[in-house]
């Protein structure tokens, strides 16, 4: 019977293709009419250094890869020692026949060996020995059951315009010799195949970046200036290359600190603006988060984490920010934080940061990560509800407005949502200063009175507790009632719902989710959703717990048990289950 | 030419009597008058720092930034509206210290903002300190015996940085000020005026004496300031004689924003953000299919 679920892995070199290869078959499983999710895993190297790319294919949707292998191409032999032991019994290794791999090894983990002739299909049929990726992934169509012509399709996007279509055909003469090949050695060796489906509905590709991207630019974004730095940079490059065509300007600037600037002097005079980076750029940019707080701008920031302190693990994924982006500043500001926890959550965080930071006057951060930012997820048309996108730019004063006006502008106005209303530079009836020290409500500098201080400050700090009442979630997933509940935050949505939904088809009731997605100002109905709740597990991706922490503070409920992963990798479905089932036994409550 | 009245600010300025920012700001009115733009057409942006203060003293539209960072937040604004005219306004300390690499860039950037340097070769704000601008040997609270290294030299960076325009005025001229500024604003990209400004408490030795018996106007030698040699000289020209006006201008280099694209039509600020139409999402979408 065929399994709906498979998970493979390209590895190889830095520079073998690993990451596109990947990434163009996750392509063409996607137009087969499967859901796929991958995991890419590279090192901070352009050349050398060992690479991975998982895929994971099943009919039904799939939010997150899983620890264990069903398929390994393998395109050197550090490939096969590396991750020889990710594959489950009987699954098997694709190889280019010359190769050496550790036999007796392999034979002992019950792993089965396809060897190929990659490399001669590759030269004698396809003129180059680059094309022993294509070769590999023919062959693995064809051992998983499926038809080749989605390959063809993706080969045809890859090369057809770029490099040509004797390239093209060269490549597509490969894959077919390959298919051939290992359909017939090894097809009825392999247990698992791959559903053909007929007429699925069109099904979209992407990541998390590319989502926040898209957001943002259907919600009117058209401003953006960053300075490159991984896992951001992908956001950046997105809507600069997007940008001609919706009138995006973009500009990479010297440093992190001109390009927030940069975003603030655009947002000052109108523009959606916003910028990009990951924590040490964000570090760089503290003080300008807090100007865009005093003077009342409008600001999306962007933060994707990856593991710090310091250059930390650049290509690696983590939630080791949070409590920085919380607090960060100097003095206090009112900002916003959306962590998004997948590619519909991105896309929405994308256009919503815009319509808050105008409503608010602040800073909006979004705070996703590594593994967020480029592990591509296959989605349904309404998990990107451009239908939904709204332009709000709350209370901004038109043209039309501004000649109405009678007394003079105040663009501080005190008022009691903290909201005073906008207007841009460049009308006659509106000519304000803006200080970034202390001002009264008409801008003028006012950095040594106490009663003017006790107007504004308050004042800006009331819109937070505005912006409360909007603040979105925690979503409840699973049952409404459950031994266990499992609190998480951003990325580790995926993992945490699919090990909720493992621990309840073992045993019904076990566990539900409580996912944060809107963390700051902290969602009002967190409370009741814990109320409700049990034994709480918190999860995340650092050492000291910092959620929980949040939570703590926020809410006065301690987490019961902390679950964290500080390794640089993604939290998985099986990494939660291994350590709940550690934390019973060493706790000696009981088991889950 | 328009009347003077018009930027009256409400706020007094806050400055020394007698200290050099005040004949900047007169000539800084000036020019505005003469070249006819009303204040919401003109945008201010300052760092922070005695001269920063200035937006507050001009009745016209202005954002008093961080130390160091007007110059980014100036070319932002400029690139999301280029209808605006965009003046950052800086010390020496804000604009060729912590905002170095900032200054460095802009300059090769050219983007079509104007540059005013309050240059008084002190930190004033913070009551003394020597700034990148200080002679070698000036004294000061954090230069007892004296500063060491050797002072910027603003011109001769903006020259070989590829700067377009190059002047230098004097805050005690404000009328021969308020022209070199005048052509700052008209000079289609990145304009730098540097303006020697006696601080009359932190700074005894580059006074208004000092200066009144030093400057020269170059429109009144036969300096050609198209002359990328002469301007390098004249940039390099310091002691006995000191001279002030236009030291370098290039035209017919485009501005950074007239090679961008997406910005003939006009800026991202100038029109209201839009929905996607039904054609731009179905072009999203189909690459991702
Ligand atoms: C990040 C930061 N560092 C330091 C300061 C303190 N500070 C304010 S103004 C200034 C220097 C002022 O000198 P300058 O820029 O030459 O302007 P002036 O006051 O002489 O006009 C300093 C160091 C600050 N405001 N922000
Ligand atoms: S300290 Fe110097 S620069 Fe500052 S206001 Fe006084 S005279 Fe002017």
């Amino acid at each position: 019977m065929p399994v709906q679920d498979l998970s493979l892995k390209l590895a190889g070199e830095a520079g073998q293709g690993v990451e596109s290869n990947g990434a163009g078959f996750a392509r063409a499983l996607t137009r087969a009419g499967l859901y796929v999710y991958t995991a890419s895993d590279y090192m901070s190297r352009i050349r050398g250094g060992h690479n991975s790319y998982l895929i994971r294919a099943s009919a039904e949707k799939v939010r997150v890869h899983r620890d264990h292998l069903h398929l390994l191409l393998a395109f050197n032999p550090q490939a096969v020692t590396t991750h020889l032991g990710e594959l489950v019994p009987e699954g098997a290794i694709i190889y280019d026949e010359g190769m050496k791999v550790p036999e007796a090894q392999v034979a002992a983990a019950g792993v089965q060996l396809f060897p190929l002739p990659l490399r001669e299909l590759a030269e004698k049929v396809g003129g180059s020995r680059i094309m022993v990726n294509t070769a590999a992934l023919g062959a693995a169509t064809a051992v998983m059951g499926l038809d080749l012509s989605h390959v063809e399709s993706v080969i045809l996007d890859n090369f057809g315009s770029k490099k040509g279509a004797a390239v093209a055909e060269a490549n597509l003469k490969v894959a077919r010799a390959a298919y051939e090949t290992a359909g017939e050695r090894y097809a009825d060796r392999f247990p698992w195949k791959l559903p053909k489906v007929a007429n699925a509905p069109r099904r979209y590709l992407l990541n998390g970046n590319q989502a926040i991207a898209m957001g943002a630019l259907a919600g009117g974004c058209r401003f953006i200036s960053a300075y490159p730095m991984t896992p951001a940079s992908s956001i950046f490059e997105w809507l600069t290359a997007q940008g001609p065509k919706y009138g995006v300007v973009s500009k990479q600037m010297e440093d992190e600190i001109a390009a927030i600037t940069m975003a603030i002097g655009a947002s000052y005079v109108g523009a959606r603006a916003m910028t990009a980076t990951s924590g040490g750029g964000l570090s760089l940019m503290v003080e300008a988060l807090g100007l865009a707080g005093m003077a009342e701008v409008p600001l999306v920031v962007v933060n994707a984490m990856r593991p710090g302190p310091s250059t930390g693990m650049p290509t690696r994924t983590d939630q080791g920010d949070l409590l920085f982006v919380t607090h960060l500043a100097h003095g206090e500001f009112p900002r916003l934080i959306l962590a998004p926890g997948n590619v519909r959550q991105c896309f929405e965080a994308g256009y919503r940061a815009f319509n808050l930071a105008d409503k608010y006057q602040t800073p909006v951060i979004i705070l996703t990560d590594g593994f967020l930012a480029s592990s591509l997820e296959t989605v349904d048309l309404e998990d990107l509800p451009f239908d939904e996108v709204t332009i709000d730019r709350g209370e901004l004063l038109d043209g039309a407005a501004l000649d109405q006006l009678e007394e003079r502008y105040a663009r501080f106005r005190v008022t009691e949502s903290g909201i005073s209303p906008r207007a841009l530079p460049g009308h006659p009836k509106a000519v304000y200063t803006t200080p970034s020290d202390e001002h009264t409500e008409y801008g003028a500098f006012e950095s040594e009175d106490a009663a003017n201080r006790l107007q504004q400050h308050p004042k800006r700090m009331r819109k937070l507790e505005t912006a409360r009442a909007e603040m979105q979630g925690p979503t409840l997933y699973g049952p409404a009632d459950a031994e266990i509940t499992l609190v998480g935050w951003g990325s580790t949505l995926g993992a945490l719902f699919e090990a909720v939904e493992i621990l309840n088809e073992e045993r019904p009731g076990t566990a539900n989710l409580l996912h944060f997605t809107d963390l700051w100002p902290f969602p009002p109905a967190a409370e009741e959703a814990l109320a409700r709740t049990r034994r709480l597990v918190v999860v995340e991706e650092n050492y000291t717990g910092q959620f929980a922490r949040l939570l703590a503070s926020e809410t006065g409920r301690k987490a019961d048990h902390l679950i964290t992963r500080f390794d640089g990798r993604a939290i998985t479905p099986d990494y939660v289950l291994q350590n709940l089932k550690e934390a019973a036994v060493h706790a000696g409550s009981q088991a889950v | 030419m328009l009347d003077l009245k018009l930027y009256k600010s409400e706020n007094r300025p806050t400055w020394c009597p007698g200290c050099g920012d005040f004949g900047i700001l007169n000539a800084i009115k000036q020019a505005l008058a003469q070249l006819e733009i009303w204040p919401h057409e003109v945008l201010f942006v300052s760092g922070i720092g005695c001269g920063s203060k200035l937006p507050d003293y001009i009745n016209a539209n202005g954002f008093t930034t961080l130390h160091g960072r007007a110059l980014p937040i100036a070319q932002g604004a400029k690139l999301a509206n280029p209808g605006l005219h965009v003046i950052a306004v800086t010390g020496d300390g804000d604009g060729y210290g912590i905002g170095g690499n900032h200054f460095l860039h802009a300059i090769r950037r050219n983007i079509n903002i104007t540059h005013i340097v309050e240059n008084n070769m002190v930190y004033g704000l913070t009551k003394g300190q020597y700034s990148p601008t200080s002679a070698k040997g000036f004294i000061s609270s954090t230069t007892p015996e004296g500063a060491i290294e050797r002072a910027v030299n603003p011109l001769a960076l903006a020259l070989a940085n590829g700067g377009t325009f190059v002047a230098r005025g004097f805050s005690g001229d404000p009328k021969h000020l308020a022209e070199i500024i005048a052509q700052a604003i008209q000079h289609p990209g990145y304009a730098l005026v540097d303006v020697l400004q006696p601080c009359v408490i932190y700074n005894r030795v580059n006074t208004y004496e000092f200066y009144e018996q030093r400057v020269y106007k170059l429109e009144e030698t036969d300096h050609d300031p198209t002359n990328p040699e002469q301007a390098w000289e004249r940039a390099h020209e310091w002691g006995e004689r000191i001279p002030i006006g236009v030291i370098y201008r290039e035209t017919g280099v485009p501005t950074y924003e007239e090679q961008v694209s997406v910005l003939q039509g006009g800026g991202p600020a100038q029109t209201p953000p839009r929905l996607l139409t039904e054609a731009e999402r179905e072009a999203l979408l189909a690459e991702l299919a």
